[in-house]
């Protein structure tokens, strides 16, 4: 049978794994499977591999190796840091309850629906921050929100995961710091991990969260920064793995997978995003052109160089999605369920864009093994699925 | 017509589950579909995540590709909110046959047209059959107890043309067998029941209505108006009901009207229910419409029993051969020649 032409163009949603961290798996996958916490000779190994791994980590998110926790993800990396510092801080403080919180209106499900989750408990009031149409953080209304009351914690996205807009983490945190200096500040970096150097993007704030699988490591690992003198509770109890952070045997192949992913990332960095960009480019621009009704959501100045994503007037994404799976192309719409099926982005919601536009909205996004020829097949598939549909 | 690809709505229930392996059986390319219809609270309807799983499980299984469509806001707008509106004005509705009506034939053979299939099918118990002038109509179902033609009358010929419906022509008991035979998963799964939207538990209907319509009380009276009692809710009440009204209702005590707007339900005997024709609006027919004058089989309700009826101004009236319980108004009245479905309407007050 020969192999139909494919374009994976969703690699928001996740990335193939890099070579780099396969190879590096592999060796955790055999022979080698101590326990890192342990004394004998097999579990020093793995104490060993982890602990270089954390080095790698830490340096590439800015942090030290005792800062960084390995988690179980980006989503328990967030919920991680929301729930554990704030935490803290009612066990800290004497009145309890009642913390303030701002998240941004455009954060991914992990950090709105722990938010929504502590609303429900009644342990916070919980706020968001307006974005811009173009889907930026609004720095006035944060001000203002800033100004208002005292603020317990404060999360922004480095990048979001629709659209693909980097938000301005250092001034989040300037502001931050100047009208709520006790407030920690969260930064889900789990879409900017790939694009933009987190040392630098996440200096000053207190809580940082990266997902491997978005970078081209394994799924079902990530990890958290948690700053000297941020105080978090566990939220899993037990050994006392991660200095008491995060209880449980660490999942030693996945995580030397993030490390060696994360540092091919940064290594190759330059050159991927030059050649990610110009694809990105040539993609955006002839469906723009092939498709009457099209229009690309954000303009370029505001994103990472891997993320495509449109509004298609009078199409159902959900219906263009099937087609585009028909003929190979393999996207996203940029919101669905655990059910799978296709909502109306709150992301769009946030930025103000008519709900009839929402619903043909179209996510592409890209990386690093991404060629001309997937390219190519989008710009001759998705056209002619839109045509199909409005016919 | 030539069919070859279909896709099944697949419900995560046993029915679909068995009309899309029959359909496989029978060399069609099949594929299956959920329908995603209500985000709410309820979570014993055809559209949880628990359901959803069912059906996508099934699809592997079989073999097939398996998709979900959220059709929410047309479920919303076509299906729950009439729903409300009905009961805020003391109408009985239908929401299931609302729901077959906007969603699951409309909005979904749409789609399936859009994707390229030639027509849809689904696990309902009604039989798909030709007709003597040409096309296709419906019949009731080969099982009378599972018979489901009542909730697809008002599916027009040029949509049964584009649908099938395979476990119509097995009983339930042979669906459960070819299901267990199979090894599909769904095959020992209880039959669907009540309103899917509305949680069994959580006070149910009540808290439903309460939380989106102010509920309000009522005189209950008997048939001279005498009051005997109160009721809280009387937008929970329907004609022919023999409890829950508040007051000890006695052996052969029913609800004879409901005067939501005057805060009124009158009790009577059953001689006080009966009726002799009732009055349709909203209708609409497989085919032609049945003549003036002719006599018709008539349910005027999701498991009623059939009642002869004479056909009178083009089907805005129906008289019945024998007094009978009187339709609560809201309610779908299906018309049918013997077993073939003719169409229906909805009942009107008077």
């Amino acid at each position: 049978m020969v192999s139909a032409a494919t374009a994976y163009l969703d690699h928001a949603a996740t990335t193939p794994l890099r070579p780099e961290a396969r190879a590096a798996m592999l060796e955790w996958m055999g022979d080698r499977f101590g326990n890192p916490s342990g004394s004998h000779t097999p579990s020093r190994a793995a104490r060993q591999a982890i602990d270089e791994a954390r080095d790698v980590v830490a340096a590439a998110l800015g942090a030290t190796a005792r800062e960084i926790v390995f988690t179980g993800g980006g989503t328990e990396a967030l919920n991680l840091a929301l729930s554990g510092s704030l935490g803290a801080r009612e066990s800290a403080s004497r009145s309890g309850g009642n913390l303030m919180v701002l998240t941004s209106a455009i954060e991914h499900d992990a950090v709105r629906n722990a938010a929504l989750a502590l609303v429900r408990h009644g342990r916070i009031t919980h706020r968001q921050i307006p974005v811009s149409r173009f889907g930026v953080i609004d720095l006035e209304a944060l001000r203002t929100l800033l100004m208002d009351g005292p603020v317990d914690l404060v999360a922004v996205m480095a990048v979001n995961n629709e659209v693909g807009t980097i938000q301005p983490i250092g001034e989040v945190v300037a502001l931050v710091r100047q009208h709520a200096p006790g407030a920690v500040v969260v930064v889900d970096a789990v879409q900017g991990a790939a694009w933009i150097d987190m040392a630098a993007a996440g200096l000053g704030a207190d809580l940082i969260a990266v997902s491997a699988h978005k970078f081209g490591g394994p799924q079902g690992v990530g990890a958290l920064v948690v700053r000297e003198g941020t105080s978090i509770e566990a939220l899993l109890h037990g050994g006392g793995q991660e200095r008491e952070r995060r209880s449980g045997t660490q999942n030693v192949a996945a995580i030397v997978g993030m490390a060696a992913a994360l540092r091919t990332t940064i290594d190759k960095r330059a050159e991927d995003m030059a050649h990610i960009e110009q694809l990105r480019n040539r993609l955006v621009d002839g469906l723009v052109s092939a498709i009457p009704g099209c229009t690309e959501t954000v303009p370029r100045a505001h994103k990472v160089a891997g993320n495509a994503h449109v509004c298609i007037e009078g199409v159902e994404s959900e219906s263009l999605l099937v087609l585009l799976d028909d003929g190979g192309v393999y996207a996203s719409a940029g919101s669905a369920c655990a059910s799978g099926a296709i909502h109306i982005s709150p992301v769009l919601e946030a930025m103000g864009i008519a709900p009839s536009l929402a619903l043909g909205s179209l996510r592409l996004t890209l990386g690093p093994a991404s060629t001309d020829t997937e390219v190519d097949l989008a710009l001759t598939v998705v056209p002619a699925a839109v045509a199909r549909l409005r016919n | 017509m030539g069919m070859d690809r279909i896709l099944v709505a697949l419900s995560g229930g046993v029915d679909s589950s068995v009309a899309a392996a029959m359909l496989i059986d029978e060399g069609y390319r099949v594929e299956g579909a959920t329908l995603k219809l209500w985000g709410g609270e309820s979570d014993s309807g055809c559209c949880s995540v628990a359901d959803v799983d069912d059906a996508r499980r099934v699809a592997q299984q079989l073999g097939i590709r398996h998709h979900v469509f959220n059709f929410g806001a047309d479920f919303d707008a076509h299906v729950v909110d009439p729903y409300v509106a009905a009961h805020a004005e003391g109408l009985t509705p239908n929401p299931c046959v609302e729901c077959n009506r906007h969603v699951k034939f409309d909005r979904l053979l749409h789609r399936a047209e859009q994707l390229g299939f030639d027509a849809i099918a689904t696990g309902h118990h009604v039989r798909r059959v030709p007709l003597a002038e040409g096309g296709f109509g419906l019949a009731r179902a080969v099982d009378r107890a599972k018979d489901q033609s009542y909730v697809v009358h008002m599916l027009g010929k040029d949509v049964v043309a584009r649908c099938l419906f395979p476990v119509g022509e097995l009983t339930k008991a042979e669906v459960r067998q070819r299901a267990t035979a199979l090894g599909l998963r769904t095959a020992d799964k209880p039959d669907s029941q009540d309103v899917c939207f509305i949680a069994r538990t959580n006070g149910g209907r009540r808290t439903f209505l309460g939380s989106r319509i102010p509920l309000r009380s009522a005189t209950v009276v008997d048939m001279a108006g005498a009051t005997l009692g109160t009721t809280d809710a009387v937008e929970l009440i329907t004609i022919g009901q023999r409890r829950g009204v508040g007051v000890a209702m006695g052996e052969r005590r029913y609800v004879v009207d409901v005067d939501v707007a005057g805060q009124r339900v009158v009790l009577g005997g059953p001689e006080d229910l009966r009726a002799n024709h009732v009055l349709l609006d909203s209708l609409s027919w497989v085919d032609a419409p049945p003549r003036d004058g002719e006599q018709v089989l008539v349910q005027c309700s999701a498991h009623g029993d059939p009642v002869a009826a004479t056909v009178r101004s083009g089907a805005q009236r129906l008289e019945f051969n024998q007094p009978t319980h009187r339709v609560a108004p809201g309610q779908s009245v299906v018309l049918y020649r013997n077993d073939l479905v003719l169409g229906g309407g909805i009942a009107q007050r008077g």
